[in-house]
């Protein structure tokens, strides 16, 4: 992807040079790892070695990628957000209800608009939550992801809803780029977005510096209960598309669904090198940790290992993707 | 102890119920004076059809005595599936006839195994003349059903069967034998040759397992030319249906896919719509989006169960219990192969649900 988006270490002043050298490092780092495990499976996995392999790999991991680009800025801030999972699946309750035949039946364009609008709302909830009434972001995002999950279940009535609008299916099925499915090129803009909103705006700049530092961002002037409840919207807007994105896949809502998808987000951005201790994040290697997660499961079911191989598989690497980080952090800021 | 001192109550405070009954409510009071037999008989007729075997033995006698009103405490896997709702509506009316109030729980998803033991603790502190109970993990509730022996109430097993001797009967849908049913059609489907994918919805409950080994060893069994690949586990949609992609696009010469529960099948369908492949796929149960591929043609058909009997007889399994009366080791609550043709026949689309 481009320049924009890459990567952003230590807000302590240094040469452009040297950052662009260590975030370089950072990504090298996650890129070879996806590499080397799709290389891997090229040889491992019968018929594994196709683009459409990949892009297939790209269209599953794009909801957990498009709500991992959100959490990477809660991350940074040194937040964290388990409500993504089930606020995904309310979110996408809500969207059959603006959009389901059975139910309101709005205009397509209206019914996006307050899809976003809710996920916006949850986040702007969240992060009220969190940086007015001052609960640590654990609990008060543990508590939404309860929330979420009695809601979803409440207003669905416990059953499944279909969404038969064709443009709402379109929008993750269609193919604007012959080939290409269009929930691949959505996680793609939406990750140079989410690049340029971590590096070029007020927005990023400060959620990383209030990760670094939460007082001396406050004394110098910035209103951080402010940044800090607008980076929980902008995740809530991400977790909506991701919302879209699944439940337009199926054009129907399990409201059931949805528990534990947190984890993987967590995870995504985890592996991308971004720490959950606030102060650094990584647009780019939260996308590659995300593709890392799906090329993972998508190599081990093509080779038919079991599942519960798969889940040891899975968290095996994300031990060893945060140990490298951890062991390479500390040689940079030893030498 | 606890059963001679109901035997006794039994009678006597089902005068004064009476009484109470027809005074308050007359609705109420004709159901419970209708003779037994009339209602029970018919109960088990309407609901299936298959369960053929078991019909003549589960027919309630029509000595049963009624209740009074005392609780019976079903804790099942689920509350908001559908399934569940008809197995509450079964245990309701069967309930509802020989007059014992029915308590139905269940967690909020079929992996909650702890979430679900708490309510059999609740269960047994409430001290009901039975429980029913649909364990998620045989093997986790072991303590807990030492504990409800000892304080003897009659424990009935439903839905999945116990690991253990203390249910005095297991009222379930002979799973294995309903995935064999699978099997036989799919193999039947694809011309008994080819490669075959199975995507099983959990692996850690009887049900489970006998759905998946069911389909197995039928398939090992009768069809010799059909290769069956490695079970591969998936929960919900997203999951299953990516699952099912991965397996049609590693096996070139994969033919069908069964999904042993709703979300296992509707996965799988979409994973051969994506991949754009022709697969033939079956299912379990029913479910809103099952029904839809089946009248569509993208799925040719399932195995369905018959919740609603199930629930029917396990209550009438606990009333049996806490008469003293007898009862076989295993009640089949029968099941059906359904397809497009006979979806809407009365005697399946009881048991179907959306």
């Amino acid at each position: 992807m481009s320049t924009n988006a890459q990567g952003t270490d230590t807000p302590v002043v240094e040469s452009g040079v040297s950052r662009f050298l260590k975030s370089s490092i950072q990504q090298v780092f996650v890129f070879a790892a996806l590499i080397l495990i799709y290389v891997f499976f090229m040889f491992a996995a019968p018929n594994f070695a196709q683009p459409s392999i990949f892009l297939d790999i790209v269209q599953q991991s794009a909801y957990v990628g498009v709500m991992a680009l959100g959490a990477t800025f809660i991350i940074a801030t040194g937040g964290i957000d388990l409500s993504v999972g089930t606020g995904m699946t309310l979110v996408a309750v809500m969207a059959g209800v603006f959009l389901s035949g059975d139910w309101l039946n709005l205009p397509l364009g209206g019914g996006l608009i307050l899809i976003l609008l809710v996920g916006a709302l949850m986040g702007l909830l969240n992060g009220l939550n969190i940086s007015v009434l001052g609960l640590p972001p654990f609990i008060a995002t543990l508590a939404m992801m309860m929330v979420a999950r009695g809601l979803a279940l409440v207003i669905s009535g416990k059953s499944t809803i279909s969404i038969k609008n064709p443009g709402y299916v379109w929008l993750a099925n269609g193919e604007l780029i012959p080939g290409v499915k269009n929930a691949v090129l959505i996680f793609v803009v939406m990750a140079i977005i989410a690049g340029v909103m971590l590096n070029k705006t007020l927005l990023g700049r400060y959620a990383i510096a209030i990760g670094s530092n939460e007082e001396a961002t406050r004394l110098s002037g910035v209103n951080v209960r402010f940044w800090k409840t607008m980076v929980y919207v902008t995740a809530g807007v991400f977790m909506a598309l991701g919302a879209i994105l699944y439940s337009a896949r199926f054009g129907f809502v399990q409201p059931a669904e949805g528990v534990g998808f947190e984890l993987n987000v967590i995870a995504a951005v985890v592996i991308g090198g971004t720490s959950l201790a606030g102060g650094r994040a990584n647009i780019i290697g939260t996308v590659v940790g995300a593709l890392i997660m799906e090329t993972l499961k998508k190599g081990l079911q093509m080779m038919s290992i079991a599942q519960e191989w798969q889940l040891v598989v899975t968290g095996v690497v994300v031990l060893i993707a945060v140990f490298v980080d951890i062991v390479r952090r500390k040689r940079a800021t030893a030498v | 102890m606890r059963l001679l001192r109901t035997a006794v109550a039994v009678p006597a405070l089902l005068a004064l119920g009476l009484t109470a009954c027809s005074t308050s409510t007359p609705a109420g009071s004709e159901t419970a004076a209708a003779p037994a037999e009339s209602t029970t008989a018919a109960a088990p007729a309407e609901s299936t059809s298959a369960a053929a075997p078991s019909e003549s033995e589960a027919a309630p006698a029509g000595d049963l005595p009624k209740g009074n009103g005392e609780t019976i405490y079903l804790v099942s896997k689920g509350f908001q599936h559908r399934f569940w709702q008809a197995v509450k509506e079964g245990a309701e009316k069967a309930g509802a006839e020989y007059n014992y109030k029915i308590e139905f729980v269940g967690p909020q998803a079929e992996t909650q195994v702890t979430e679900q033991l708490d309510m059999l603790r609740t269960a047994i502190d409430s001290k009901p003349v039975a429980i029913g109970l649909a364990a998620l993990d045989s093997g986790a509730a072991e303590s807990m059903l030492q504990e409800i022996k000892a304080a003897n109430i009659p424990l009935i097993a439903f839905d999945s069967g116990v690991d253990s001797d203390i249910p005095l009967t297991t009222v379930s849908t002979d799973n294995a034998a309903a995935a064999a049913e699978a099997a036989k059609h799919l193999a039947e489907l694809v011309g008994n040759k080819g490669t075959v994918g199975l995507i099983c919805h959990d692996e850690t409950s009887t049900t489970g397992k006998q759905r998946c080994s069911g389909f197995q060893d039928w398939m090992k069994e009768n069809a010799p030319d059909i290769k069956v690949l490695q079970p591969q586990v998936a929960g919900e949609v997203g999951l299953a249906a990516n699952t099912a992609k991965s397996m049609i696009q590693a096996n070139d010469d994969l033919v069908g896919i069964y999904g042993t529960n709703e979300a296992a099948a509707t996965g799988a369908i979409q994973g051969a719509n994506e991949s754009g492949k022709e697969i033939t796929v079956v299912g379990f149960d029913s479910g809103k989006t099952q029904l839809e591929a089946i009248r569509g043609g993208t799925q040719a058909g399932a195995v369905t169960q018959a919740p609603v009997l199930m629930g029917y007889e396990t209550v009438v399994a606990a009333i049996k219990a806490i008469n003293g009366q007898e009862l076989e080791k295993v009640i089949d609550s029968g099941f059906q192969w359904y397809d497009k043709d006979n979806i809407d026949d009365p005697e399946i689309a009881g048991n179907l649900y959306e």
